[in-house]
C-alpha cells in the first residue's frame, strides 16, 4: 500500500532496464518500496537492475521475460504479478524504442515495429494492468510519454506519433479510472541523455534520467496527472502548440 | 452524525440484498485514498450477511465508524467496508449502576448529550467526541486521565463481536483473549456490534481547570511527574517550534469534574446542561502553504502568550476542556490537498532524553506542527496491540506536503523503537513495516488469537496490508503450470 506521501510498497516495471525506470526505482527503494517485479526482454540487464535494487534494501526483486509486442501475454503477466504481489501499488510503463526515422519513412514494417513497441504493446499492457488496479481499488499507472508527442517534428514524427498515441490513450484511461481508486500519471520528459538517445545531438533543455526520476517522485508525492520534466516544458509546449506550421517548421527543423 | 439522526431507520425486511456503493475512502489525514464497496448494515443480522458474503467471495472486509483514524485503518482497497453508522440503538441501560449497552456505531458525542444531563460521563474521552464506540474499542483510545483510569477498554464490560466464524459475546472474563485482541486490534478481529460501558458519576457538565505555564521541557516534565497524580485529568500542550532555552515550553491544563458547589451561580439543571453547538465547518481545502513554519509559529506564539501563568480552579465546560478539536468542523481541510500526518508515539519513563531529542529535531527542522500534546501514561492494559503503556506520549499534526517529513519521521521512529517505545496505529499512515514487530513485540500472540476467529484472513484493512499485521508481506511463489511461470524468477 502507499504511505501518506504517495510512496509505493510494491511496483512492477515494464521495461525494467530503462534508465529512467531504474533511477525511479532507486529513489523509491530509499523510501517505502519493498517488492519489485522487473519485466523486459534483456535478461542480463534485468538481472543487473535487480541486483542493484536488492543491494539498496528492497526485500524481494524478481525478473520476468516479457516483450511489449506479445499482446497475448499482457493479461497473463498482469494477473500473475498481481496474484504474487498481493497488491500492485505502482505500474511503471517504461518500454519503448526511438526507431530509425529514415527507415520508418520507407519501410512499412519498420514503422509498424515502432508503433507496436511504443504504442500498441504498451497500451495493451496498460489495459491488462488497469483492470487489475481497478479491481484492487488503488494503485497508480505511471506512463513514460514524451514531449515529442505533444507536437510532432518532421525529424522524428514516427516516434513522436507513437508517443502521442500512448499519451492520448493514457489520458483516456485516466478518465476511465476516475473514482476507481486507481490513477494514471503521464510523464512527459524532454530530451533525456540515455542509451536510447546516445550519439544523437542533444536538444535544448536536455535533461538526465536522474532529474526526470526526481520529478517523477515529486509527481507521485503530489499524485499529479502529468509530470513535465523539466517543469518549464509545460509552458514552452503550450506556446509551441499554438505556433503556425511555418514557424514550428523553422524552430524544430 | 448528529444526535437527531442517530436512531437507525431500517426497513423491516432489508435482509435479502444488502446494497453497496463504490466509494473512495481515506482517513482523517486525507492521505492514501483507496476505493471499496461500502455497505451500511441496519443491524447485527445484516453484518453477519456481509461477513458471509465476504467469506463466499474471498473479499477483504473491515468496519468503519466516523473515519477519525488518521491513516488507513478504516478502509480496505477493493474490499467491503462496513459503515457502522446505522448501528446506533441504545439497547439497555442502568443509570443507577451506571452502565449502558449501545450499538457500536453510536458516537461519543451522542452518548454525552444523552448521559451528561443524567449525571453520567464516559470513563475515557479523546480529543474529539466524533468517534464511535466501536472505533474507541478498536483503537483502545485513551484520554487525559490515562495516568489514573487507563484506556477505554478497561471500562468496557463486554461487547458483541461478529467474525467470519460466528458472533461472540466477549468480556474480560469470558473470551478474555479475544476481548484483549480486539482492544486496540484496529478492527482486524471482527465487526463490533454493541458494547456495554461502565460510566463515571458526575455532578455537573463543568470541569475545574488548573492552568500553568512551563517555561521549557524540563520544567514541564517535572511539573507533570510531581503533581499529575493529584488530578484525574492532565495534559500539556507543547510548542514544538520553540527553540533553544524555550524548547518544549508548554501550557499544562489539569482538571477535576466540578461539583455543584463549585458552580454556585447555576441551578442543578443548568449545571448539567450539555449541548455544544454544531461547529462551523472549514468549507474548502486550504490553499497550498497555508500552514507553513511562519504561520504556525505565529499561532503557537500567540497561544502561549495568551495562556495565564497560573490560574486555579477555573470552571470550564466539558467540551471546552476535552474537545478543543470539535470547535472547528472538518479542520483537516486546512491542510489542503495533500493532507496531514499525525505522529504519536510513547516512550517509557526513563527515556526522557528521547523525548527531548525528538523535540529538538522537530524544532530545528522547522517541521511546522501546531501544538503537540504531551501526556503521561499510566499502566498498560492487557491488549497485545493496545498503544498506551507507562511513559510519555507526544502527538503532533504535520502537513503531509512537507518534503522532509518522511525521512524525519523515519529517523524519529528509530529512536522511539530503540527506546522500547511505539507509535499509535490509529494515527499511523507511514511507519516502515519492519518496525511493527519491534514496536509491538506481542504481534505474533495477537495474530494467533486473530487467526482463530478469522482463519481465512478476510478481515483486512489497508493499514493491515501496509504493515503486514494480518499477513506477512512478500512475494508468493510463482503460480505453477501456466505459460509465464517458466520465465519468472
Amino acid at each position: 500500500m502507499n504511505d501518506a506521501f504517495g510512496m509505493p510498497q510494491t511496483a512492477v516495471v515494464l521495461g525494467g532496464t530503462s534508465e529512467i525506470a531504474r533511477s525511479v526505482m532507486r529513489k523509491l527503494a530509499g523510501r517505502y518500496l519493498r517488492h519489485v517485479v522487473l519485466a523486459g526482454r534483456d535478461k542480463a540487464g534485468l538481472d543487473d537492475a535487480a541486483r542493484e535494487l536488492r543491494a539498496l534494501g528492497v526485500a524481494t526483486v524478481e525478473t520476468v521475460a516479457w516483450d511489449a509486442t506479445d499482446v497475448d501475454l499482457e493479461q497473463l503477466l498482469a494477473r500473475d504479478v498481481a496474484g504474487r504481489m498481493g497488491r500492485i501499488d505502482l505500474v511503471l510503463m517504461a518500454c519503448g524504442v526511438l526507431g530509425d526515422q529514415a527507415a520508418c519513412e520507407s519501410d512499412p514494417a519498420a514503422a509498424a515495429a515502432v508503433f507496436n513497441a511504443n504504442f500498441s504493446g504498451p497500451a495493451a499492457a496498460m489495459v491488462a494492468f488497469a483492470e487489475v488496479l481497478r479491481s484492487q481499488g488503488h494503485g497508480r499507472l505511471l506512463v513514460l510519454s514524451s514531449v515529442a508527442g505533444v507536437r510532432v517534428r518532421r525529424s522524428n514524427f514516427v516516434y513522436g506519433a507513437s508517443k502521442a498515441g500512448l499519451d492520448s490513450f493514457a489520458q483516456g484511461l485516466a478518465e476511465a479510472l476516475r473514482l476507481s481508486g486507481a490513477g494514471v500519471t503521464i510523464v512527459r520528459p524532454g530530451w533525456v541523455a540515455t542509451r536510447m538517445t546516445a550519439g544523437r545531438p542533444a536538444a535544448p533543455m536536455a535533461t538526465t534520467p536522474e532529474a526526470v526520476a526526481a520529478d517523477i517522485v515529486r509527481g507521485l508525492e503530489r499524485s499529479v496527472d502529468v509530470v513535465w520534466s523539466p517543469a518549464s516544458l509545460r509552458l514552452l509546449f503550450a506556446v509551441f502548440s499554438l505556433l503556425p506550421k511555418s514557424a514550428w517548421r523553422r524552430l524544430s527543423g | 452524525m448528529t444526535a437527531e439522526e442517530a436512531p437507525s431507520r431500517c426497513p423491516p425486511n432489508a435482509m435479502s440484498e444488502i446494497p453497496t456503493t463504490r466509494q473512495i475512502l481515506s482517513g482523517w489525514g486525507r492521505t492514501a485514498p483507496s476505493s471499496a464497496d461500502i455497505t451500511r448494515p441496519c443491524g447485527p443480522q445484516e453484518v453477519t450477511l456481509v461477513l458471509e458474503g465476504a467469506a463466499r467471495t474471498g473479499r477483504a472486509v473491515v468496519a468503519r465508524g466516523l473515519g477519525r483514524s488518521y491513516g488507513d485503518a478504516a478502509q480496505s482497497a477493493g474490499g467491503v467496508v462496513v459503515d457502522t453508522s446505522a448501528l446506533t440503538a441504545v439497547l439497555d441501560a442502568d443509570l443507577d449502576a451506571g452502565w449502558v449497552r449501545v450499538g457500536a456505531g453510536v458516537s461519543l458525542d451522542y452518548l454525552m448529550r444523552l448521559l451528561v444531563p443524567q449525571g453520567w460521563f464516559l470513563p475515557v474521552t479523546p480529543g474529539t467526541r466524533q468517534v464511535t464506540v466501536g472505533g474507541a474499542i478498536a483503537a483502545d483510545i485513551h484520554g487525559k486521565n490515562h495516568h489514573r483510569d487507563g484506556s477505554f477498554c478497561g471500562h468496557v464490560k463486554s461487547f458483541t463481536l461478529a467474525t467470519p466464524t460466528g458472533t461472540w459475546e466477549v468480556s474480560p472474563d469470558t473470551n478474555a483473549e479475544l476481548f484483549w485482541a480486539t482492544a486496540g486490534g484496529m478492527g482486524l478481529t471482527g465487526v463490533i456490534l454493541d458494547a456495554t460501558i461502565q460510566l463515571l458519576r458526575i455532578e455537573t457538565a463543568y470541569m475545574l481547570v488548573d492552568t500553568e505555564k512551563a517555561s521549557d521541557l524540563e520544567d514541564c516534565l517535572v511539573r507533570m511527574a510531581e503533581r499529575d497524580d493529584d488530578y484525574r485529568y492532565s495534559v500539556a500542550w507543547i510548542d514544538c517550534l520553540a527553540r533553544g532555552r524555550r524548547l518544549g515550553r508548554a501550557v499544562l491544563t489539569r482538571a477535576e469534574h466540578a461539583g455543584l458547589e463549585d458552580v454556585p451561580d447555576l441551578t442543578a439543571v443548568e449545571a448539567c446542561t450539555f449541548d455544544p453547538r454544531a461547529p462551523l465547518e472549514v468549507p474548502v481545502l486550504g490553499p497550498r502553504g497555508l500552514l507553513n513554519p511562519l504561520t504556525v509559529a505565529a499561532f503557537n506564539e500567540l497561544w502561549y502568550r495568551r495562556a495565564p501563568r497560573m490560574r486555579l480552579r477555573e470552571p470550564t465546560r466539558i467540551g471546552t476542556y476535552f474537545h478543543p478539536l470539535d470547535a472547528l468542523g472538518a479542520w483537516n481541510r486546512l491542510y489542503g490537498r495533500r493532507g496531514l500526518v499525525q505522529y504519536q508515539f510513547v516512550v517509557p519513563f526513563g527515556a526522557e532524553d528521547v523525548l527531548r531529542g525528538v523535540l529538538e529535531r522537530l524544532s530545528t527542522t522547522r517541521a511546522p506542527s501546531f501544538l503537540g500534546v504531551l501526556k503521561r501514561f499510566g499502566e498498560a492494559d492487557p491488549g497485545p496491540l493496545s498503544f498506551p503503556g507507562p511513559g510519555w506520549t507526544l502527538a503532533l499534526d504535520m502537513s503531509a506536503a512537507s518534503t522532509t517529513l518522511a525521512t524525519l519521521l523515519d529517523e524519529l521512529d528509530g529512536k522511539v523503537a530503540a527506546a522500547g517505545g511505539r507509535i499509535y496505529l490509529a494515527k499511523d499512515s507511514r511507519l516502515r513495516p519492519e518496525l511493527t514487530g519491534a514496536m509491538y513485540p506481542r504481534l505474533g500472540e495477537w495474530q494467533e488469537v486473530r487467526d482463530r476467529v478469522d482463519p481465512e484472513r478476510l478481515l483486512v484493512s489497508d493499514l493491515a496490508r501496509r504493515l503486514g499485521l494480518v499477513e506477512r508481506g512478500g512475494l508468493r511463489p510463482p503460480i505453477r503450470g501456466h505459460r509465464l511461470s517458466g520465465a519468472l524468477g
